[in-house]
């Protein structure tokens, strides 16, 4: 049978998952971003 | 020591805590009303463009949805509906919630500004500002009519999608937003009447706690009275075609009966369940969707 996480792993498990979701959304944003700059310099602006 | 005993150290809030401080469910709503506004209007935006002005009016909805559970998570904690939110769970710090509902309103109204346009974003910032401190702090806990002017907030959402489309205020943006702010009261007022213990323990001046059930369903009558003729506005002064008017006849025809049903053709104790109540609530939601879908729908059909 195995037993439950320690409050400790479960920390761990926490800031492990919130981690992976902030460099989710960072690496969409620098995506965006990027397209963003293409979709602005194809209308021609500043 | 027991083996169930609390950790020392509160355990930090989960990544599933703050996406449910930002309301995923309402933000459904307002991206579905923004998209709606942005492709009913009559300039074509640049798609990337697009997603980018209605992940701002997402985010920036998420970030007012975070500072009002930041205000109210004591109110939240004394209500059945919303004891489980993050905050008065207490599976999340109150300053974080706040920099956080911070973070995500200021952010998506600079990246509105830098990317789409700095009308948009200005009554997107307009939008945060109205819903985190003129609805939450100020008439929230003050008056009965705090869902009337409360609405407003909502009601920006395919104000912004138009004006990030089209770079400009006209009537008909003013439109959508007429139709969001006088399909609210309505809206939330039959929710009230069949959750008004919970409210009346919170403190919260609602309608049906304040003035009584049957003040409230006149003036939910009231507001569905002119609903029908401010949705037609759209297909009488042409500016939608006849999909969208009749759809808009329909629908408002719709919502009006069941209005009626609950305002005068009650009694009896089949209604005693708040059943015509709870089935104008659950109209009211598809109906916004439908007649905004119906919008849209005409004007790529009939353009």
């Amino acid at each position: 049978m195995e037993l439950p996480p320690t409050p400790e792993e479960e920390r761990a498990r926490i800031i492990r998952g919130r981690n992976r979701a902030l460099a989710l959304v960072l690496a969409a944003f620098a995506v965006l971003f990027f397209f963003i700059t293409i979709a602005k310099m194809k209308a021609g602006a500043p | 020591m027991t083996a169930s005993a609390a950790p020392a150290v509160p355990l930090p809030a989960d990544w599933r805590d703050f996406f449910a401080l930002t309301k995923p469910r309402v933000m459904s709503l307002v991206i579905f009303t923004g998209l709606c506004g942005l492709l009913a209007a009559p300039v074509a935006i640049d798609p990337i463009l697009g997603f980018t002005a209605i992940l701002c009016i997402a985010v920036g909805a998420g970030g007012s949805a975070a500072l009002n559970q930041w205000w109210e998570a004591d109110l939240d904690a004394q209500m059945k509906r919303t004891a489980q939110r993050p905050l008065p769970a207490g599976r999340m710090d109150r300053t974080v919630a706040r920099d956080f509902g911070i973070g995500l309103s200021v952010g998506s109204v600079l990246v509105m500004g830098l990317a789409v346009s700095w009308l948009a974003a200005a009554i997107l910032a307009l939008s945060i500002i109205y819903y985190s401190v003129v609805y939450t702090i100020w008439l929230k806990p003050r008056t009965p009519q705090n869902i009337v002017i409360g609405g407003g907030a909502g009601a920006f959402p395919p104000m912004i999608g138009w004006i990030a489309a089209t770079g400009d205020v006209t009537l008909m943006p003013v439109l959508l937003f007429a139709i969001i702010f006088f399909w609210t009261p309505p809206h939330f007022w039959a929710l009230a009447l069949f959750v008004e213990t919970d409210y009346a323990k919170a403190g919260i001046p609602m309608m049906p706690v304040v003035a009584g059930h049957q003040s409230t369903r006149r003036q939910i009558l009231v507001y569905a009275v002119l609903l029908l003729p401010l949705t037609m506005a759209p297909f009488w002064l042409g500016v939608a075609g006849w999909l969208y008017g009749i759809s808009a006849l329909v629908l408002s025809g719709l919502f009006l009966l069941l209005a009626l049903r609950v305002a005068v053709f009650r009694g009896g104790a089949a209604d005693d369940d708040m059943r015509p109540e709870k089935r104008l609530f659950g109209f009211s939601v598809i109906y916004l969707f439908a007649l905004f879908a119906m919008l849209v729908a005409d004007r790529f059909l009939i353009g």
